[in-house]
């Protein structure tokens, strides 16, 4: 890959600062990370960049992306993301989004999804199914973090970060994007009450794709929000907690490229 | 120098400790005996009382779901207090405004408390300690911003005398607020804050002539924060009101021998074990601190005085104890330290410690200790006032 075609750029989107990078050349895909940012670096998105233009914006609050104190949910993120879509002339492009960032694809494709082809949600946050007392998203802050660690992933090694290695800017953004997913996701915890009602306004083609082995937010948490969604494909993969496309970013290809091609 | 006794009200009847991950947050009230509460709280308030008779004031607070401190709803101990004493003052500090995310209620139960006591109130506010963060439910991202706007509706609610106001915030919404009763004190009770190393919080305090406090915190820190409220005291030209508190833990007695095992117990309160998720709720601190972190080198802001020698402790000023003479010693010796200060702020009792010997620690204190204390001039305002004329 050459210099050109791996970027980080910073747009301003009406008056706000968005971090935007660009992996690969082709044809544009709008992927938008999960909380911890885990993508930019992964084998998966190296994959997709092969054929593709993956546009990778941070939403306010992560990455380097500026964030108002007037921003309080993932609602609020969409807007913003649907106004750098528009800025970035984003036509018939596949939307893709992981966890934190599928809940915000979900919210964008309820307010307008006539700039995407598909839409991608893998393990994706952002809806209540159960009732007052049911657990439909582990509770990722009051829990052990050896806990959390054992729902994410399947293989924790393979979500292992060394932070003892990393610059301190770089660990300004992984404490950041805490901060951010807390700001923005504490209460209602992990969901939109008002999405789930919304679900129905998506007319683009839609594909859920889960972690077999999620223990943050279950399989059969996935298959209800897949419902909840016209005509939505649901497709598990196997050996892969909450980040299935790291865990297994081939079967996760595979998946994703037979439905978008 | 006022002096002020403390008890966090603990509940200390539980399993051996390295049974239990946490005394905090998650620990399952199938370990809490109504009937043993039912003592405790009894024998708490009674040292209040005892404290009152002895002539010394009344400082209270509140946590939540934790087995350290069982006084959940501190107005309601200070209503009790209210009723039951007659001379000494009393001090929520603090009230956890932004946690509790109703300022109003906040400002009637205050206003009703200072009634009943005929103006023995002041009114502390607090953040909330990181686990609080989970009993609430209030986003950790931001209760600084929580906390001065609750302050700032409360005032303004206790002083606005002349017909309902509205409140649109950032966090409240209230149409048509009215106080009724308004606080016996004119224009309100004292308002206290406390903090630990934010200084723009301390800069703050002061220029609004609040009283700031800090707890168990090293000599050289606490000079710290208290050297930064007094400049900014004078920087803010001398507010009035105001002034600055410590609380060690503190245990006098009539032996070297007693003095030291009562200090012993009281550092129960030290140990108090909780996860590590709880002491650092995401965004509770700030980025900078979470990049230490996650380089291992913090671990929340209480944890540097856990596990340190009592005679470390005794030393940095975190605990003060011996006999009478030595403790008015150790609190001279503090005094000089941080610049002197206007509250001692003495938890006198915690973890098993029992009744008898607390009250004994106490009445030793304020019969022979105090006398030798008390007139340490007050560094604030007054000092702050010679130094600028």
């Amino acid at each position: 890959m050459t210099v050109a075609e791996r970027t980080a750029d910073i747009v301003n989107v009406h008056g706000l600062d968005i971090e935007v990078q660009t992996r690969g050349a082709g044809a544009p895909l709008l992927l938008l990370a999960s909380e911890e940012q885990l993508e930019a670096q992964s084998a998966a998105v190296a994959d997709l960049a092969r054929d593709h233009k993956v546009v990778m914006p941070s939403p306010p609050g992560f990455g380097r992306s500026g964030r108002p104190d007037w921003m309080t949910s993932p609602d609020d993120l969409a807007y913003v993301m649907l106004d750098l879509a528009e800025m970035l002339d984003l036509e018939g492009v596949p939307l893709v989004g992981f966890s934190l960032g599928g809940w915000i694809a979900a919210e964008m494709a309820t307010k307008d999804d006539s700039r995407f082809s598909h839409l991608v949600l893998v393990d994706a946050l952002g809806v209540k199914i159960g009732g007052p007392t049911d657990v439909d998203i582990q509770d990722l802050w009051i829990q052990h973090p050896a806990k959390v660690a054992a729902m994410k992933w399947h293989d924790q090694e393979k979500g292992r970060r060394d932070f003892a290695a990393m610059p301190d800017d770089e660990l300004a953004v992984v404490a950041r994007n805490v901060e951010s997913f807390a700001r923005f996701c504490w209460e209602p915890y992990m969901h939109n009450p008002k999405l789930k009602h919304r679900l129905h306004r998506i007319s683009v083609p839609t594909h859920v794709i889960w972690g077999e082995n999620d223990g943050v937010c279950t399989t059969s948490y996935g298959r209800a929000y897949a419902g909840l969604i016209p005509g939505a494909s649901f497709e598990t993969i196997g050996a892969a907690g909450h980040y299935p496309h790291i865990e297994q970013p081939e079967a996760f290809g595979r998946s994703l490229r037979a439905f978008i091609a | 120098m006022d002096a002020w006794h403390f008890t966090e009200m603990p509940y200390p009847n539980l399993p051996p400790l390295d049974t239990l991950s946490t005394m905090r947050v998650s620990i399952p009230s199938s370990l809490y005996d109504p009937r043993i509460g039912a003592d405790l709280y009894n024998h708490y308030l009674d040292e209040h009382m005892i404290a009152d008779d002895l002539g010394l004031n009344m400082l209270l607070n509140e946590h939540h779901q934790t087995a350290t401190c069982i006084n959940a709803c501190a107005p309601l101990s200070a209503a009790v207090l209210a009723r039951q004493t007659s001379k000494g003052r009393i001090c929520i500090l603090g009230n956890p405004v932004a946690n509790r995310g109703d300022p109003i209620r906040i400002a009637e139960e205050m206003a009703m408390i200072d009634c009943i006591s005929r103006g023995r109130l002041d009114v502390g506010f607090v953040r909330g300690v990181p686990y609080e963060i989970f009993a609430a439910n209030t986003n950790p991202t931001q209760t600084v911003e929580r906390l001065w706007e609750g302050i700032d509706l409360v005032t303004k609610a206790w002083t606005t005398t002349d017909g309902p106001f509205n409140f649109e915030g950032q966090f409240t919404h209230r149409r048509a607020i009215n106080l009724w009763p308004r606080p016996y004190q004119t224009p309100h009770p004292a308002i206290w804050i406390t903090g630990s190393s934010d200084l723009d919080n301390i800069k703050r305090a002061a220029a609004r002539g609040f009283v700031f406090a800090t707890f168990l915190q090293p000599h050289e820190k606490v000079k710290w924060m208290f050297d930064g409220y007094r400049s900014a005291y004078q920087d803010t030209g001398l507010p009035g009101g105001g002034g600055t508190a410590y609380m060690p833990l503190v245990y006098t007695a009539d032996s070297d021998e007693e003095a030291e095992k009562g200090a012993r117990e009281l550092t129960w309160y030290l140990d108090a074990k909780s996860e590590p998720q709880h002491r650092n709720p995401p965004g509770y601190v700030p980025v900078s601190f979470n990049v230490q972190a996650l380089k291992g080198t913090f671990t929340g802001r209480t944890d540097a005085m856990r596990k340190q020698s009592i005679e470390y402790l005794r030393d940095q000023g975190v605990i003060i104890y011996g006999k009478p003479d030595d403790v008015a010693q150790q609190i001279k010796r503090l005094y000089g330290l941080v610049g002197g200060f206007d509250h001692l702020l003495m938890m006198q009792q915690a973890g098993h410690l029992s009744h008898e010997r607390t009250v004994r620690s106490m009445t030793l204190f304020a019969k022979e200790v105090y006398p030798q204390v008390r007139d340490l001039a007050r560094t604030r305002p007054l000092n702050a006032r010679a130094a600028a004329e």
